[in-house]
């Protein structure tokens, strides 16, 4: 097991080192150039090249990507003489447009980004296992269809439709402050505060990934209910509730634990239809505005980079996980 | 002796799209503690079905279920099929228990199998989590499975197939029941381990003084281990005997079928072995006369074409020798020398 961890570790970091590799490259090739877009039309070559010089774009890709790696390290420099200064380590880069600290802006915009991805997680599992659960056990009764209509209704409903109906209904009933919306509340001081400012993006985001939860369960704990291994279990005198808990779920929910996984590692680079509904400052709307408004390159890199960066770690979470649940998978 | 399951009347029948499946139709037999009777059929025939009807697993939604499954405990008589879904899973596991067919899918993939042993043993013992698994340690190597303290703690995936099925013997016979019912318990296992299984199952038969049902579709199987015969067509019984009337004097067509169609050893050397030829008919809509029929090669020895209209009744032509089928003995007897065999 020991073997395996450092094994897919080892893994894990290259992949992470080849598509920060790639996500230079990309950008590299692209035909946007930066420097160009610093000032307006009657920009004279001569401040562009400055321009390019201080935005470290004048050197060759790989110089670009060594100085990248060596920031997330040691504090990096950036300008000369007395306009220079430096963001401390781990720098993801300095955003001219921004005045500020690539880390900086993260780091102000992750623990909204995390909160939405982490309420609406827990809800769209609540919701969605509970409800798949009780459509399998209840087949073709009115519960299961009731379930099957939140499925379509949940699925069909694009989030930024679904997104503005919720917020123009919890306006209405002045659930939401219009003016206090998308605060940044800390749960450490405020829980109910904090709580209060995201239930609205959590049912959002959690109404569309519910309605794919319900289904896969339901049809997961079907599946298992058929298996030979659940007939036995009944046939040693087990009672309904201890075969569905311990034996029907285990092995009906491993699978959805996987793809809960990097749906929630897939959220932490940013929702950006919802946080932009609902005014949320998180990774986002950071990335959104980064690309639209003014091609913030550092910024677009560094949460580019952040978001794979997640799903890849998530993913080897993941397998740990199912290799602790899945005895079969822990030995191989 | 008196008998510990009387089954009457037995009759399972799934409705499907393409109409009402049959599959066990009025099956009677009774089982008694220490003996073994073995239920025999080609793929198909019902068996399973019947068992599972006297276990109560299947689902009510799916299955019509009627006639009766009568458990003799000693708190006094109880129906399987009338007793509440929560009766009868009281008596699963003690009163009786099932191994089941494929012993590759039995077994829960993520569980140990010293946990999924003790968790049928701490539903009728006080202990705790420890004193389930020493029990289970001890169910392993009474079955024969070597090194059990350390085997105990492993799961199914690193088991063969034969060790599986000694598992879900150790499991089945955990709690000591008073019926145990094997569904082809070797059917999925080479011929070595089939015979080792078998063994297994005689002695903890012996050790437990069960009633035990063996069901499976291989006549030689039975041979060593069965007191009776229930032989199953098409979900019906058509014949039932003590073992040595049904390899000796066996009266119905299908059953002589079935016994040429297994090497004997008191029969000649290079006799070739034939199956029956052709298919049993559909469950949904049988036959209007008897069921075997167009398998049959005795039919025309029954005058009046009654093969074809009228369906054959269970009868008892010897004492404790049921069979259905129209032939009379000397009909029989005529067709056996016509037909050569033996
Ligand atoms: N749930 C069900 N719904 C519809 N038909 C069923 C169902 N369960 C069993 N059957 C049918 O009932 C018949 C008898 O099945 P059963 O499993 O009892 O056969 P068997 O004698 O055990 O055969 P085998 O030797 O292959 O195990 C089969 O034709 C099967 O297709
Ligand atoms: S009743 Fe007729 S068809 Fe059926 S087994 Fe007997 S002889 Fe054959
Ligand atoms: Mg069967």
């Amino acid at each position: 097991m020991l073997k395996y961890l450092a094994r897919r570790l080892a893994a894990t970091l290259m992949v992470i080192t080849l598509v920060s590799m790639s996500v230079f490259l990309i950008f590299d090739v692209l035909p946007m150039d930066p420097a160009r877009l610093t000032c307006g039309k009657g920009c004279s070559p001569a401040v562009i090249e400055a321009n390019r010089h201080r935005l470290g774009l004048d050197v060759p890709v790989q110089v670009q990507y060594g100085r990248f790696v060596k920031g997330l390290f040691v504090d990096r420099q950036y300008g000369d003489g007395a306009a220079a200064f430096s963001c401390p380590a781990p720098a993801f880069g300095y955003s001219f447009n921004r005045h500020e600290c690539v880390t900086t802006l993260i780091a102000d915009a992750l623990p909204v980004t995390f909160s939405l991805a982490i309420g609406a997680f827990f809800l769209w599992l609540l919701i969605g296992i509970s409800l798949g659960v009780i459509a399998a056990k209840r087949q073709g009764k009115w519960q299961d269809k009731a379930s099957t209509a939140f499925v379509l209704f949940g699925i069909s409903l694009p989030t930024f439709i679904s997104g503005i109906l919720i917020l123009l209904m919890a306006l209405k009933f002045r659930l939401i402050d219009p003016i206090e919306m998308g605060r940044w509340v800390s749960p450490f001081e405020s829980p109910i505060g904090w709580a209060k400012n995201f239930i609205f993006p959590w049912l959002t985001l959690a109404l569309a990934f519910a309605a794919t939860y319900t289904r896969f369960t339901r049809s997961n704990v079907l599946e298992t209910s058929s298996e030979d291994y659940i007939r036995t279990a009944r046939a040693k005198g087990l009672s309904e509730k201890v075969v569905l808990r311990k034996h029907i779920l285990r092995a009906a929910l491993a699978p959805i634990l996987t793809i809960a996984g990097l749906d929630f590692a897939g959220l932490l680079g940013g929702a950006i239809i919802t946080e932009n509904i609902f005014n949320l400052p998180g990774l986002g709307r950071l990335s959104i505005r980064a690309v639209l408004n003014d091609y913030d390159l550092p910024v677009i890199v560094a949460t580019t980079l952040l978001a794979a960066t997640f799903v890849v770690v998530m993913n080897l979470l993941v397998d740990i996980a199912y290799a602790y649940i899945d005895p079969r998978v822990r030995v191989a | 002796m008196k008998p510990f399951l009387e089954v009457k009347n037995l009759t399972v029948s799934f409705p499907t799209e393409d109409g009402l499946v049959r599959a066990s139709n009025d099956v009677s037999f009774t089982v008694a503690r220490g003996e073994t009777l073995a239920v025999v059929g080609e793929s198909g025939s019902g068996k399973s079905v019947t068992s599972l009807a006297v276990m109560g697993l299947h689902s009510r939604r799916s299955a019509n279920i009627s006639g009766q499954a009568i458990l003799h405990l000693p708190t006094g008589p109880m129906d399987t099929i009338s007793a509440t879904p929560e009766a009868v899973r009281k008596l699963r596991g003690k009163s009786m228990a099932m191994i089941f067919q494929d012993p590759m899918s039995a077994l829960h993939p993520y569980y140990s199998i010293g946990d999924q042993i003790a968790e049928a043993w701490a539903l009728y013992n006080k202990g705790s989590k420890a004193d389930g698994i020493r029990r289970a340690t001890e169910m392993l190597e009474l079955v024969g499975i070597p090194e059990p303290g350390k085997r105990v703690r492993e799961f199914p995936h690193q088991f063969s197939g034969g060790m599986r099925q000694r598992v879900m013997i150790a499991m089945a016979l955990v709690n000591n029941p008073s019926l145990l019912i094997a569904d082809e318990p070797t059917t999925a296992l080479d011929v070595t381990v089939q015979s080792q299984i078998l063994k297994l199952l005689k002695d903890m038969q012996k050790e437990f003084n069960m009633a035990v049902i063996l069901i499976t579709h291989d006549l030689g199987v039975v041979a060593e281990v069965a007191d009776r015969v229930c032989v199953m067509y098409a979900g019906k019984i058509v014949e039932q005997a003590e073992i040595n009337d049904i390899y000796y004097k066996p009266d119905h067509p299908y059953t002589i079928g079935l016994l040429n169609s297994i090497p004997r050893v008191d029969q000649l050397e290079g006799r070739r072995l034939q199956a029956i030829p052709g298919q049993p008919p559909s469950l949904i809509s049988l036959p209007k006369g008897c069921a075997f029929r167009s398998r049959c090669s005795f039919s025309e020895q029954v005058p009046d074409n009654r093969c074809a209209t009228e369906v054959p009744d269970l009868n008892e032509k010897l004492e404790g020798h049921f069979s259905r089928c129209h032939l009379t003995e000397t009909q029989l007897t005529r067709a056996r020398s016509l037909a050569g065999s033996k």
